[in-house]
């Protein structure tokens, strides 16, 4: 079992459920990404979903398009977010995932993306772009380097698309919680809950929700029904503000504590 | 459309390596009922009968291919023929897809069409016929393209469409495209996105191919009923390229026609200079953008390139995945025309032959003025006039300040 399967399945063991903040990679810059990942370990995440920047990031919001935008400007290679993660491991074991689109994944090459993400200690792959149709080679390449690759399923995805998904994605399925893209929402719609028992009919993989969760309440509601909620647009508006100013790592460690619903 | 095609895709939208679908989970579904209605709508008699009547009726086709007499002299070569798009209704071939997929969107029931435009003559495209079928029309349009294109967007507002200003990035096309992928995502349920070239997602390069070709069937008629052959070369600028595949898609089975796609040259062959995506030394290569796999201008890390040229429509910095296919095969040949020679162009035949092209179309004259040279008398080339320069007209102005003149002065 892979290092997420085993998060999960812990999680399970204990009857508790999980948190995954995502950050994007050298926002502000790639030394504070570092010090994010160890703190948010710390501070409960059960995986971290670290983003690659890329220059047209379709699905993201505002506040992440604008969290590329700033990454970018430093002009770092994924090389160097794979050094960065390298480097976080000497404080922390924590299951990291790189999120990203295909582009900068496909201009790295695949193979040599595997060998590095591997041992750079990363543990799985989405690529919000690459659906089960185009991703062959990429899918059994990362198998054979013992990586996850995490696909999307949507409220618009099908029963049979549902099935497809599941029979190649491994560690766990990331359940959009509506159609639309990134950032945060006022409301969760039911459409999430739906989704997830769609998804337990056809896959024994854990769950994790995302897209649009912000507050700890909807942590909380997430966790009713799913085994994982992500919380990404809330931690990255919340390093915007705090760019450049010496409590950001704190600030944000003290942010994630406060998604995160008491468990028993 | 029904015809035998020389290379239509695989199921999943693949030509060649090139083309199939890199979009988000949530894309999916309307992608498959997209597809799923234009299977149905291309084999229905009654939808391509409101198509033609569409066509004729409405936009006035099918467009004169027209002997360029004058023009012909002043490359003194082979014959130059124009097929003439400039003269369809909203004065580009824009036109054409937008009616096509109009009718696919009130068949699939949708009430609010998006769309992203560059030049603008695909928002003012769209809002046309989004007026003329009483549907909610929103487009996407880039702060820069706005700034070059202020004509078209009071256009597209008279029209009765709202349009978007999208402050992103280049702030151009590709900009457009993404807030509209941003926008389709979010309504997928009631919106239509009307996709204005032969790019992105399957099925949109394949769909926007079919109802472009009826460009190239037109010419292929009137070139036979004017020369009693079929021409020696095709020429047409390509942006995102659906002109250019309209009028080629046609020919490709007939060997002997060479066929040349013109890439905005821009102002040198740098990366961020140009958007000749086939410039392999100016950062061109394959790569996924905006739902396709394709010919790419990309930094050596993957992170898309800005791009530059004078036309608006041409400044995108990947191509339709077909394209890419074509040129692999080494079926078509891609050049690439400069701002400047563009720009001269534009003069030229509007000084000789009275009409003024869009500047993406003076690229495609440029080039043909350049082979026409290398040509005999005998020989013909039909150059594709994409769209008419109305729209063009401050930005050459701007250009050209007071050398209008003297440029006049110096033809013949």
């Amino acid at each position: 079992m892979s290092r997420i399967g085993e998060a999960f399945e812990r999680l399970r063991r204990e009857g508790q459920r999980g948190f995954i903040p995502y950050i994007t990679a050298g926002d502000p810059d790639l030394d504070t990404t570092r010090a994010l990942v160890v703190e948010l370990a710390r501070a409960g995440a059960t995986l971290v979903e670290l983003g690659v920047p890329f220059s047209d990031p379709v699905a993201d919001g505002p506040t992440i398009q604008r969290a590329s935008e700033r990454a970018l400007r430093h002009g770092f290679s994924l090389e160097d977010v794979l050094q960065t993660l390298a480097a976080a491991r000497a404080q922390t074991d924590v299951p990291v995932i790189l999120f990203s689109y295909f582009n900068p994944l496909l201009q790295f090459g695949v193979e040599r993306l595997a060998r590095e993400a591997r041992r750079a200690g990363a543990h799985g792959i989405l690529a919000t772009d690459l659906v089960p149709e185009e991703s062959g080679d990429f899918n059994s390449t990362l198998a054979r380097h013992g990586l996850d690759q995490i696909f999307l399923a949507a409220p618009t995805t099908s029963d049979a698309r549902l099935r497809m998904i599941a029979e190649r994605a491994s560690g766990f399925v990331y359940a959009v919680s509506r159609a639309g893209i990134t950032g945060a929402r006022a409301n969760l719609s039911a459409e999430a809950e739906r989704l997830v028992a769609r998804l337990r009919r056809v896959s024994d993989l854990p769950v994790a929700v995302g897209f649009g969760i912000s507050t700890r309440e909807q942590v909380a509601d997430v966790w009713r029904y799913a085994d994982a909620a992500v919380v990404g647009s809330a931690l990255v508006a919340e390093i915007e503000k705090h760019a450049g100013r010496p409590d950001l790592v704190a600030s944000i460690g003290h942010l994630a504590r406060a998604l995160i619903p008491a468990q028993g | 459309m029904g015809e035998a095609a020389f290379t239509n895709p695989d199921a999943g939208g693949h030509f060649g390596p090139y083309g199939g679908r890199y979009v988000p989970e949530t894309l999916m579904a309307p992608l498959e009922e997209l597809t799923e209605a234009f299977d149905v709508a291309r084999d229905d008699a009654g939808f391509q009968a409101e198509f033609e009547a569409l066509l004729r009726d409405y936009s006035g086709r099918p467009t004169p291919l027209f002997h360029a007499a004058r023009l012909t002299e002043h490359a003194g070569g082979a014959r130059l023929y124009l097929k003439r798009e400039d003269l369809s209704h909203t004065g580009s071939h824009k036109i054409n897809n937008a009616l096509g997929q109009v009718l696919l969107a009130r068949r699939m029931g949708k009430r609010r069409v998006i769309a992203e435009t560059g030049a603008g003559q695909h928002g003012v495209a769209t809002a046309t016929v989004c007026a003329l079928f009483g549907l909610q029309c929103v487009v996407y349009m880039g702060t820069e393209d706005v700034r070059r294109q202020s004509l078209n967007v009071f256009r597209m507002r008279l029209l009765g469409a709202e349009v978007r200003e999208v402050d992103s990035g280049s702030r151009t096309l590709k900009d457009a495209i993404n807030e509209a992928l941003r926008d389709w995502v979010t309504n997928v349920a009631d919106t239509y996105y009307l996709l204005g070239s032969a790019l992105g997602p399957h099925p949109y390069p394949r769909m926007v191919r079919d109802f472009q070709s009826v460009i190239g069937r037109e010419a292929r008629a009137q070139i036979l009923a004017a020369e009693g052959r079929l021409p020696d070369a095709l020429m047409a600028c390509v942006g995102g390229g659906s002109n250019s595949i309209g009028l080629f898609h046609p020919f490709l089975k007939d060997e002997g026609i060479r066929m040349i796609g013109v890439e905005a040259g821009g102002t040198g062959a740098e990366l961020g200079q140009h958007a000749a995506r086939f410039n392999q030394k100016g950062g061109g290569r394959p790569g996924v953008l905006q739902g396709t796999l394709s010919y790419v201008l990309q930094d050596e890390r993957g992170q898309i390139a800005s791009t530059h040229s004078i036309s608006a429509g041409l400044d995108y910095p990947s191509i339709g995945p077909e394209h890419a296919f074509l040129h692999d095969a080494g079926r078509v040949e891609y050049v690439s025309a400069s701002d400047d020679e563009a720009l001269e162009a534009f003069q030229t035949i509007s000084q000789l032959e009275g009409i003024i092209p869009a500047l993406e179309s003076a690229h495609a004259v440029a080039h043909s003025l350049k082979l026409a040279r290398e040509m005999s008398r005998e020989q013909t080339i039909v150059v594709n006039l994409s769209g008419r320069g109305d729209k063009d007209v401050h930005t050459v102005a701007d250009r050209l300040g007071g050398e209008l003149q003297q440029a006049a002065e110096e033809l013949p």
